[in-house]
């Protein structure tokens, strides 16, 4: 991978703000990409992601906020920023009357760029592995192929910045793999900025996480800190011989943060999910005998981005 | 004006590329002139006029030109791309006028499959040229509003047969305010409005030979109109 500077930001957002109607997507997010990193923008679907990086690409206006690409106001600075960007919209949209060549030869033009437009496109295609659907019509390709094109599309004129909205998304596990593989070369030349709910592509990938939830930046930072962030903290999944709110009121002195319920096993049991403080084992033990409550189970999960993902976008979840 | 002609020649190819381009260049010219040879009352006059050929092109334009265009937005919003094309470095003014021109161009692509009428009229008789050149500008013209406000419709909806529909009736209610403006219970005001509105109307004096500047001036001056609607619908879009 080429070697992140964290000195040197190809995107900086502050406070964005964007409601659809009553709906509020975003709500003051703060978010960097520094050049040269794959940095991962991570969420539940609904989170705000999309949204985001609409923003960034110029396809949408924020109601509040800004937005900065290698030092310039993207939402002042017109077309020349444009170019600097190449871009994967969530479901790839392109023309599928056109061929792949026709496509690669458009994009490149509606780029601004002049002359050198057969090599440019020669050399896209053998870097995504387009050679044996280049004549090809869009409507006839694989769903594979065809988001290899849309890859292509966001290359082709050469970009310092490549944003790929979910660029693993409805293809099959195979697919997914070479995809994937794409992107990690991708990464070694250029800045990346993936969005994704996948989690192992984003440890397979990224050297930087951005957590959304709805519409708020849950947590922002290298692999390594966002795993250790909350390091203070470890996840617990608890069941006890008692009703829901005995568990909750048990939880709520045992310092649990956030907890999740889990369907009653009788009529006489409750279970529960828990992220918990990491001396928080030793809490909720103490906090069930208090209440006179038995411990059925007591298990600490790992401390995995996933653990982290869950415990922090737990939307659904009790809170104590 | 690089992006402009660049968006202009894609509109152009997919319609030479679709089956849909030739059927409209072989179905338009082949209902033109049967209504003009066969249904009108052209070889009953003998005269070697092209009146009736023009008098049916107000209707013909508010049919064919949404035609042309109900595909050019709608689509793009319907498969998405719509979104990469506010992405590139591309300014919304050039998009939309490179849509016009693409839809410009295949009127004028139309428009030519139809000189083989004026010119078998011109085999049989004595033709007035400049009054034939005339008719074609005020049909140009008169196309051009309905390309402008064929792709405004166009850019409200994902549904191609939704803009071909609301167009077309929109420039048939514009071709029938004369019509509406006889009305006893019309005020004299409101009647005179109408019929300054009145496409057909307008239409009628260039299709006579007669190059007005204010026909020509109220069909620029609606295309423009319709072209900045459509900018503002597009800009609207990236606020949504």
């Amino acid at each position: 991978m080429m070697s992140p500077d964290s000195s040197v930001l190809a995107v900086k957002v502050q406070g964005l703000r964007k409601s659809y109607g009553s709906i509020a997507a975003l709500q003051g997010v703060d978010f960097e990409a520094p050049v040269g990193a794959v940095t991962a923008f991570l969420g539940p679907n609904g989170a705000g992601k999309t949204t985001a990086i609409r923003i960034l690409t110029g396809s949408l206006l924020p109601d509040a906020g800004s937005v900065h690409l290698f030092g310039a106001d993207a939402l002042l600075s017109g077309q020349d920023l444009k170019k600097r960007v190449g871009y994967l919209p969530e479901n790839n949209p392109l023309w599928p009357e056109m061929t792949v060549e026709e496509t690669l030869a458009f994009a490149w033009s509606a780029q601004g760029r002049v002359g050198h437009k057969m090599s440019a496109v020669e050399r896209v295609v053998v870097s995504v592995g387009l050679e044996p659907v280049f004549r090809r019509r869009i409507q006839e390709c694989s769903k594979g192929f065809r988001q290899r094109v849309g890859l292509a599309q966001a290359l082709i004129h050469d970009p310092e910045l490549v944003i790929l909205d979910e660029p693993t998304n409805g293809l099959d596990p195979l697919q997914v793999i070479q995809i994937r593989e794409l992107v990690r070369e991708l990464g070694r030349q250029k800045t990346v900025l993936l969005t994704t709910h996948v989690l192992p592509e984003v440890e397979a990938l990224a050297d930087r996480v951005v957590l959304l939830h709805e519409g708020e930046k849950v947590v922002e930072g290298t692999l390594a800190e966002v795993t250790s962030v909350k390091a203070g903290q470890q996840q617990f999944k608890v069941t006890v011989n008692g009703s829901e709110e005995d568990l909750k009121s048990m939880l709520a002195t045992a310092g649990v943060t956030r907890l999740e319920s889990g369907p009653p096993s009788s009529s006489a049991q409750a279970q529960a999910s828990a992220v918990v403080l990491a001396d928080g084992g030793q809490g909720i033990f103490e906090a069930a005998v208090k209440h006179d409550l038995v411990l059925l189970e007591l298990t600490p999960r790992s401390g995995t981005l996933e653990s982290l993902f869950y415990g922090l976008t737990q939307a659904e979840g009790l809170h104590v | 004006m690089y992006n402009i002609l660049l968006f202009a020649k894609r509109e152009l190819r997919v319609f030479v590329d679709t089956p849909v381009g030739y059927v409209v260049l072989v179905v338009f010219p082949a209902t033109m002139a049967a209504l003009f040879f066969l249904a009108g009352s052209f070889f009953a006059e003998s005269e070697a006029t092209l009146r009736n050929f023009f008098m049916w092109m107000p209707i013909a334009m508010a049919l064919l030109v949404p035609a042309l265009t109900m595909r050019m937005w709608s689509e793009e919003i319907r498969e998405g791309t719509e979104e990469l094309l506010l992405t590139w470095p591309i300014r919304l003014r050039e998009l939309v006028l490179g849509k016009f021109l693409g839809a410009l161009s295949l009127l004028f692509l139309t428009l030519l499959a139809t000189a083989m009428i004026p010119m078998t009229v011109a085999y049989l008789g004595d033709v007035d040229g400049g009054v034939v050149l005339a008719g074609y500008c005020g049909t140009f013209l008169l196309g051009a509003v309905c390309a402008s406000l064929g792709l405004l419709l166009s850019s409200l909806t994902r549904n191609q047969i939704v803009a071909w529909l609301s167009s077309a009736a929109i420039l048939i209610a514009l071709n029938l305010l004369g019509l509406a403006a006889t009305a006893r219970s019309i005020p004299p005001a409101l009647a005179h409005a109408l019929e300054a509105l009145d496409l057909g109307l307008h239409f009628y004096s260039m299709s006579r030979g007669v190059i007005d500047a204010a026909d020509l001036l109220f069909f620029l001056g609606l295309t423009l109109f319709f072209l900045v609607c459509n900018g503002l619908v597009l800009e609207r879009r990236l606020r949504r």
